[in-house]
């Protein structure tokens, strides 16, 4: 008998073999492969129906090799209600960053957790607005340098970064809310467990999961894609420190 | 109030409903199954009714958090290929307009009803026309249309409720109602249609890439030329339907001098008026359109040639009138009387009007 080939690494069957906008350096890569090995481990991809954002992953559509849709700036989650009600059967999930989910899309994203939407979302917080070319953002640190505070954020001025998690932790219909990040092998690995986590609470109709993932944005930080790095792991991860704010599933 | 919906359950093939009901009910049975609302006066009797009917029939029922996300929650239903929709009045339909673009550039079948109240703000919410130029010029950011259907009573708000689901279908394209909180809240006899049998099969939709390439939806596009080439595509659709859907009806106009032009609530008061200036010896007619875009301009040119002079008659301060003129020309003598801020014309006043000109 022939002996099958056992691949040990290979591109996921749902990504594309279309070459990606981002930056050297962006996270977005790193998080759409994990998105795409996780539905393939999960045998879902022919079931998954995927929600675009507007921002650097607004054309996350010519990555995923599953169905996507567009979505308005902020409303990911109401479209996500919307399909998901529709077709209950079916996996869906939004791919969401911080001004779209926590600035002009955060009634959205209260509400499809108050009402405990049996969805999951993945959200990129890298601190600012990418593709407008680096605004401040809802998740802007305190004294962080963008385009529009270049003597830095000041609380008095700009008001205070918003913490997802711990705000949607609070809310009665979320089940499983938990923040990674992305600056070393070993925090990519917990990412990529966290999500695969949250879609299959989701196949186990265990509700509203939400997993942010703290991701690097080199150009916009102006900063090298390594010193990126450091970067989320000494002041990032200190405002939005790592970890599971809420799991229904554990408390069985 | 409940009442009505009692009769629709024993399957009464004639029953009272108000406006609300009756276009919630035409949605229903067009098949739609999945609707989305928020509060708002004069239209609140419609989230209610869905709220019992959708369960019933195995749809779905959300009161959203907010217009935006009602319109945004269709979109989805849209995306999903169910038929879907959202109601509201002014205000709301303001904040829905960022959906409506969406779905207009993303090709997207769905239903929202408007109950036109008094604007502009928060204005009041007593019956108005106003928001005609919004409903007919496309209302949000973009080059795009909506199909827009004026009933004058609740059997029509049925009926073309109804038949807005096979219009938003058959063009991939947002299809509007605009009345009025007279007709959402007057309780009429309404004549059901038998629910739709045969939906039509969306193969564009996104359901899961079982056995097919994945599906995407979307309005950008990025590459130069390409969203210009997107543009003509969707004009040349909206031509389509100029060609194969306006719709309106004329009264007493084959033997007339002053023809009354008039949508909606405020063409069944002309009506009235027109009967009185009848009674009296004047030669009244009314022409109405029932779809506002497609506007039926050469339907109207044709009827306007008989007449002496044209009275455009709106609640508002003078919107259709531009569509008149644009229909008609400059070689007829055109007056305009309008109530605007939610007031409604009595036809005894539309009558002094037409011995005024």
């Amino acid at each position: 008998m022939q002996k099958k080939e056992r691949y040990l690494y290979r591109k996921p069957e749902s990504l594309t073999d279309n070459i990606t906008i981002y930056c050297p350096g962006c996270g977005h890569g790193i998080i759409h492969r994990i998105i795409a090995e996780v539905i393939d481990e999960l045998g879902i991809r022919e079931k998954t129906i995927g929600i675009a954002p507007v921002g650097c992953a607004v054309l996350a559509y010519d990555y995923f090799n599953f169905d996507v849709t567009e979505a308005a700036h902020g409303r990911p989650p109401a479209v996500a209600t919307g399909i998901k009600r529709c077709l209950p059967d079916r996996i869906v999930f939004t791919y969401q960053g911080d001004g779209d989910l926590a600035a002009i899309g955060t009634a959205e994203i209260i509400h499809a957790a108050a009402r405990g939407e049996n969805i999951t979302v993945i959200f990129v917080n890298n601190g600012v607005y990418g593709m407008t070319k680096g605004q401040m953002a809802p998740t802007t640190l305190l004294g962080q340098k963008t385009t529009t505070t270049t003597k830095g954020r000041d609380p008095h001025q700009h008001g205070y970064p918003i913490r997802v998690c711990e705000l949607l932790a609070t809310i009665e219909g979320a089940s499983y809310i938990e923040r990674t990040k992305i600056d070393s092998v070993p925090d990519i690995i917990k990412t990529k467990r966290a999500i695969k986590k949250g879609f299959t609470y989701q196949i186990e109709n265990k509700g509203f999961s939400l997993i942010e993932v703290l991701s690097p944005c080199p150009t916009n930080w102006k900063k090298s894609p390594s010193e990126s790095l450091e970067w989320i792991k000494t002041e990032m991860a200190s405002f939005f420190p790592p970890g599971v704010y809420k799991d229904k599933g554990a408390q069985g | 109030m409940d009442s009505g919906r009692k009769m629709v359950q024993k399957r009464v093939k004639r029953v009272i409903l108000s406006g609300c009901e009756a276009a919630a009910e035409g949605a229903i049975r067009a098949g739609c199954r999945f609707y989305a609302g928020y509060p708002i006066t004069p239209q609140n009797r419609f989230p209610e009714y869905m709220s019992e009917r959708m369960p019933e029939e195995g749809g779905i029922f959300i009161q959203a958090e907010s217009e935006v996300s009602a319109i945004n929650m269709v979109f989805g239903a849209a995306v999903a290929g169910i038929r879907a929709m959202t109601s509201s009045s002014s205000p709301g339909i303001s904040l829905k307009q960022e959906g409506i673009s969406y779905l207009a550039g993303c090709e997207l079948p769905a239903v929202i009803i408007n109950m036109n109240r008094g604007g502009p703000g928060l204005g009041d919410v007593t019956p108005s026309q106003s928001d005609y130029f919004q409903s007919t010029r496309g209302g949000g950011h973009g080059d795009y249309r909506t199909i827009t259907l004026a009933p004058w009573n609740v059997q029509e708000i049925y009926d073309l409720t109804y038949l807005a689901f096979n219009l938003a279908d058959r063009y991939r394209n947002p299809a509007l109602i605009l009345a009025d909180g007279m007709i959402a809240q007057m309780l009429e006899s309404v004549k059901l249609l038998p629910g739709q049998k045969k939906l039509p099969k969306k193969r564009w939709a996104l359901t899961g890439c079982k056995g097919r390439r994945p599906n995407s939806i979307k309005s950008l596009f990025l590459t130069p030329g390409v969203l210009e080439t997107h543009n003509w595509k969707i004009a040349s659709k909206y031509q389509k339907i100029i060609e194969n859907e306006q719709m309106y009806n004329t009264y007493m106009c084959d033997d007339m001098d002053i023809l009354l032009v008039s949508f909606g609530t405020c063409a069944r008061i002309c009506f009235e008026a027109a009967t009185l200036a009848r009674a009296e010896g004047i030669k009244a007619g009314l022409f109405r359109p029932i779809t506002l875009w497609p506007y039926p301009s050469e339907p109207l040119r044709m009827a306007a040639e008989k007449a002496k002079k044209i009275l455009v008659v709106e609640m508002n301060c003078g919107q259709m009138i531009d569509d008149v003129k644009l229909a008609v020309g400059n070689n007829i003598h055109i007056f305009f009387y309008g109530r605007p801020g939610g007031g409604v014309p009595t036809p005894e006043e539309i009558l002094k009007e037409i011995k005024r000109i």
